[in-house]
């Protein structure tokens, strides 16, 4: 029913940039569908509605298909769906790398959206001083109680993602600065863990550690990263070195199946355009977290309101 | 001399025996990685990756065909068992497409006998939804010639809660994937429970089978699943009969094991051949039963609603995670609702088709014969006009008597909210001091404890209990089950979940028996708990995951709490059921000697209802594993969150496979010593 809307809608637009514009000769796009995963966050399914709407204003058939963020590689690589469209550095870089080292995978590409991933408090903590010195990460030497849990035995407790992000960085990291003795580091299943946390603990306006990043829906509310010594090349554990620094800033990435660029030439090329900033990714999960529009009218609302922006992907 | 006798007749000088020497040795055996009496060397570690290699051989490389794709103008080798896997994939998404666009509309259907490019070329080419009035009122009748007025007053209110609320695309899609797998589930079941039941080499071979299926953790097979199936619906619905088959071959085979001989020589005796006599006379015999299976298997498809989503399935369980990962509580309580609602009308339909009597001496008029087909058409009739009616009289571009967009109906989602905010700011204060001081003083001595137990201890412990309770073949059997486990590399992961089956399995067995005995006590009683037995078994236990982590932060009990909250179910139902079912006679019996309430209770029903009630506790145990691994979302360091890292890893196929099996085995010493136990009670009181 849906895809039928956005059909017409998609029919509209392109019989528009046909009148504007002769499509340069190319060799045509099959119509098999282009299956695109949806996940479980906003920005996300509101991305794959938008992509899949400028998929479909070049004439294509489109499919959503809702998978597991970290299974979807496997996926892709078989060829049961062609494209994930955010593939975020720290979270999913290990799942995508090890499906591109299998085969079957390609890299199609880096949105303009600069994202950080790393550790950090909700602003109010910052606001009302809970631990003086915040942003800097020495601050957190002197207050530990304030990140205190039922179940950290008197240390500050540091929330992290599930071991399958990052692994140990974390812990290593924390030891290597030296607060092992002052925190310790509990891994969420998930992120709806982190989430349902953070609303506790903004309710009861108490400190809290935790694993985020930006693009997000908390950059509405506040949300501070702990500024941890830079990054540099090297300077991971894993990479030789001491494991005192935190996250670089990453990228967001776009991963195609290999058989994408030649079953479907212009929307492959369309796709290895597109490019998202910070900004428009966080539009696109406002629409939904903050207005409450339904995923697919947001992402149509934003098809309309932007076509400045995605019409240049198309040709 | 007289010693040793005693220890051979006294249970309790056994296990004390037992407890000695496991004492002994927990204290002596210091840790120390060396020390094989203190664990295990890791030699399977490698077997994951052995098991991941050897899956991907068969699925990309074993007997390649050269085909020539045009698409990508180039060819390609497929490998055979791919070839075939697809094929799979291919029939029954194709089933569950028609089924949904009869419910929802689309073109796939269409496509699948022309092509996209046919689709694409005539704008006319799509299948239109039947309105939701029409399929409510399809429901309502069929409801009516099932068994009456009763069941088709309450399918047609809650198909039209779900269309009011919104959710009637959603749940149609759900329901179109759930209409696949659990006739297939049935059919499948019937047909492996037949043939297990005509050959008893198949049976040996599939009971282990069907123990390690029933045990094993739903996440742990989605990898498998997507890399044998793809994603998609299909791939849902292949991992939703995965894990509703099994209850339903038990109990197809259960039931016609109980078959008196009698009734097959009547059977014989009346001249059937051997179909006849399946179908005539041993599957309506086994009836009861059966439709125990039924029930089960509809309630396990629906239960898989929101797991199927990972990998694929449309519908109200993906629609549920996006729900919850906004922290729209309310909302994800709409969607549990029609969860659950819809396994309701599935199990109360069936139950009504399986329980009409067929009038043989009716002589009716066509009319009178088909007076639902005429009412339906005309209703399908009434719901179109109406559909297209609505095009005009509603503004705004929705249709309402056509379908209700999701945000577009009635919702309570704020009262919800609301109340999950109220909960939060009243009681997350008082709650933290009961939290500390549970995970101080309980949890974390409990943990450490058996983190601290030498392996050595362990099989003396779990092996000596199976040879009190079953002889030198049980001690071998949990020992090997075991065994496995310890030579993985994931001892130490395994001991942290079996730390928390067994707080949960207490508290759930202490909860569920009290309030089993209660309800009991009283016929409507019964009957109510056993409805909201069904119904929280159907809940999808993700929706309390929130608001629990919002009380109790990611910690264990969170985690516990929510394991206590599923494995109360099978706890309370099974000592409901074994309370109501003593024989009368007995009771008779009793009243006869003149005992009281307390007394009967205590002397008659209690004992007699025991292995029942050990057999509900066997089942707390697997539903216990069950969400403890499901607590990985919330965040443990058990064997749940590697199955859930397994998701991306590298080896992901043979990880999920080998962490389930450990959790199986888990489930299955206990199945086991529990089994043994129950059988030999029931031996002595009489009941086999």
């Amino acid at each position: 029913m849906f895809t039928k809307v956005l059909k017409f809608a998609a029919v509209g637009a392109f019989s528009v940039s046909m009148a504007a514009a002769t499509v340069p000769a190319m060799a045509a796009d099959s119509s098999k569908p282009i299956v695109i995963p949806t996940h479980n966050w906003s920005s996300q399914v509101v991305m794959a509605y938008v992509i899949g709407g400028i998929f479909e204003s070049m004439g294509n058939n489109v499919e959503y298909v809702p998978a597991d963020s970290q299974a979807v590689y496997e996926a892709i690589r078989n060829g049961d769906v062609t494209i994930s469209h955010e593939v975020w550095q720290s979270t999913f870089g290990k799942s995508f790398y090890n499906a591109m080292a299998k085969g079957g995978v390609i890299d199609a590409g880096t949105h303009a959206a600069s994202t950080l991933e790393e550790l950090g408090v909700p602003h109010y903590v910052i606001e009302k001083n809970l631990c003086p010195g915040l942003p800097k990460w020495e601050a957190l030497k002197e207050c530990a109680e304030v990140f205190a849990t039922a179940d950290s035995g008197g240390k500050g407790r540091i929330l992290e993602g599930p071991q399958s992000w990052h692994g140990d960085l974390m812990p290593n990291r924390i030891k290597a600065l030296g607060l092992g003795d002052k925190y310790v580091v509990k891994f969420a299943g998930g992120a709806d863990a982190i989430w349902a946390e953070l609303a506790s603990a903004k309710k009861e306006g108490r400190g809290i550690i935790t694993f985020n990043w930006t693009p997000n829906f908390t950059d509405a509310e506040g949300f501070d990263f702990i500024e941890f010594p830079a990054y540099a090349d090297g300077c991971r554990i894993v990479d030789g070195g001491d494991g005192k620094c935190g996250s670089p800033k990453g990228w967001l990435k776009k991963a195609a199946n290999y058989k994408f660029p030649k079953t479907h030439p212009a929307a492959y090329t369309a796709f290895t355009r597109i490019s998202f900033t910070t900004t428009q990714v966080g539009q696109m999960a406002a629409l939904v977290d903050i207005d409450k529009l339904s995923h697919q009218d947001a992402a149509k609302k934003w098809l309309a309101d932007n076509e400045a922006v995605w019409k240049p992907f198309t040709n | 001399m007289i010693m040793v006798q005693s220890i051979k007749s006294s249970r309790p000088l056994q296990f004390a025996l037992l407890a000695a020497v496991f004492f002994i040795l927990y204290f002596s055996v210091g840790p120390s990685e060396n020390n094989i009496l203190w664990r295990f060397p890791d030699l399977i570690a490698g077997v994951p990756a052995m098991l991941n290699n050897s899956v991907e051989f068969l699925m990309f490389e074993w007997m390649p065909i050269e085909s020539y794709n045009a698409e990508i103008e180039d060819y390609e080798e497929t490998a055979l068992l791919r070839q075939i896997t697809r094929g799979i994939s291919g029939a029954l998404l194709f089933c569950i497409q028609f089924i949904r666009e009869i419910l929802v509309g689309g073109v796939k259907t269409i496509v699948a006998f022309t092509s996209w490019d046919f689709v694409d070329e005539n704008e006319w080419a799509y299948w239109p939804a039947l309105p939701w009035t029409v399929v409510t009122a399809f429901a309502v009748i069929l409801g009516y010639a099932l068994s009456g007025r009763w069941l088709a007053a309450f399918v047609g209110s809650a198909l039209v809660y779900i269309a009011v609320f919104g959710q009637w695309a959603p749940a149609m899609e759900t329901l179109s994937f759930v209409l696949i797998a659990a006739p297939l589930s049935v059919l499948l079941g019937l047909a492996f429970g037949v043939w297990a039941y005509k050959s008893q080499t198949v049976e040996a071979i599939l009971s282990p089978l069907l123990n390690v299926a029933q045990t094993m953790p739903h996440f742990s097979y989605l990898v498998p699943v997507t890399v044998l199936f793809g994603v998609g619906d299909h791939a849902g619905a292949i991992a939703t009969i995965i894990f509703a088959t099994p209850p339903m071959i038990r109990l197809t085979l259960l039931g016609l094991k109980a078959i008196s001989p009698e009734v097959i020589e009547a059977g014989m005796m009346s001249g059937c051949n051997r179909f006849q006599l399946l179908f005539r006379v041993l599957i309506p015999t086994a009836r009861h039963n059966i439709l125990v299976g039924v029930n089960q298997v509809i309630m396990q498809c629906l239960a898989m609603a929101v797991i199927a989503s990972f990998i694929g399935a449309k519908g109200l369980g993906f629609n549920l995670l996006l729900a919850l990962n906004q922290l729209r509580i309310g909302q994800a309580l709409e969607l549990g609702i029609c969860i659950v609602l819809i396994a309701l009308i599935l199990d109360r339909l069936s139950l009504g088709w399986a329980n009409k009597q067929i009038d043989y001496f009716a002589d009716l008029k066509f009319i009178e014969r088909h007076k639902y087909a005429l009412i339906f058409i005309g209703c399908l009739f009434v719901g179109i006009v109406l559909a297209y009616a609505g095009a005009y009289i509603f503004e705004g571009g929705i249709n309402y008597f056509y379908l209700i967009p999701h945000n577009k109906g009635i919702t309570t989602e704020q009262f919800w909210q609301s109340g999950v905010d109220w909960m939060v700011d009243n009681w997350y204060q008082g709650l933290q001091v009961f939290n500390r001081a549970l995970i101080t003083n309980v949890l974390i001595p409990m943990k450490t404890a058996y983190l601290g137990m030498p392996v050595s201890a362990t099989f003396v412990l779990v092996m000596g209990i199976g040879y009190i309770v079953g002889g030198v073949r049980s001690a071998l059997v949990v020992g090997s089950f075991l065994l496995f486990i310890a030579l993985t590399e994931w001892w130490d992961r395994a001991l942290i979940t079996a730390y928390m089956t067994t707080f949960a399995v207490i508290v759930s067995v202490i909860i569920g028996s009290i309030v089993g005995i209660l309800c009991a006590q009283n016929a409507l009683a019964t009957k109510f708990i056993l409805l909201v037995c069904d119904t929280l078994q159907t809940f999808p236990s993700f929706i309390y995951l929130i608001p629990v982590i919002m009380l109790f932060g990611v910690t264990d009990t969170s985690v516990l709490i929510a394991v206590i909250i599923y494995a109360t179910i099978p706890a309370t139902r099974y000592t409901v059921e074994g309370l109501r079912n003593v024989p009368q006679a007995l009771q008779d019996a009793g009243s006869m000697s003149g005992v009281n309430r307390m007394q009967r209770l205590l002397k008659i029903e209690l004992p007699l209802a025991f292995p029942h009630i050990m057999l509900g506790i066997n089942q707390t145990v697997v539903f216990a594993l069950f969400m403890v691994i499901i607590g990985a979302m919330i965040g443990t360091d058990d064997l749940g969150q590697f199955i859930l890292k397994a998701l991306s890893d590298k080896n992901g196929i043979g990880n999920g496979l080998m962490l389930g099996l450990c959790v199986a085995f888990i489930g299955l010493t206990v199945d086991h010593l529990i089994l043994r136990w129950a059988a030999d009670r029931k031996k002595a009181l009489g009941l086999a």
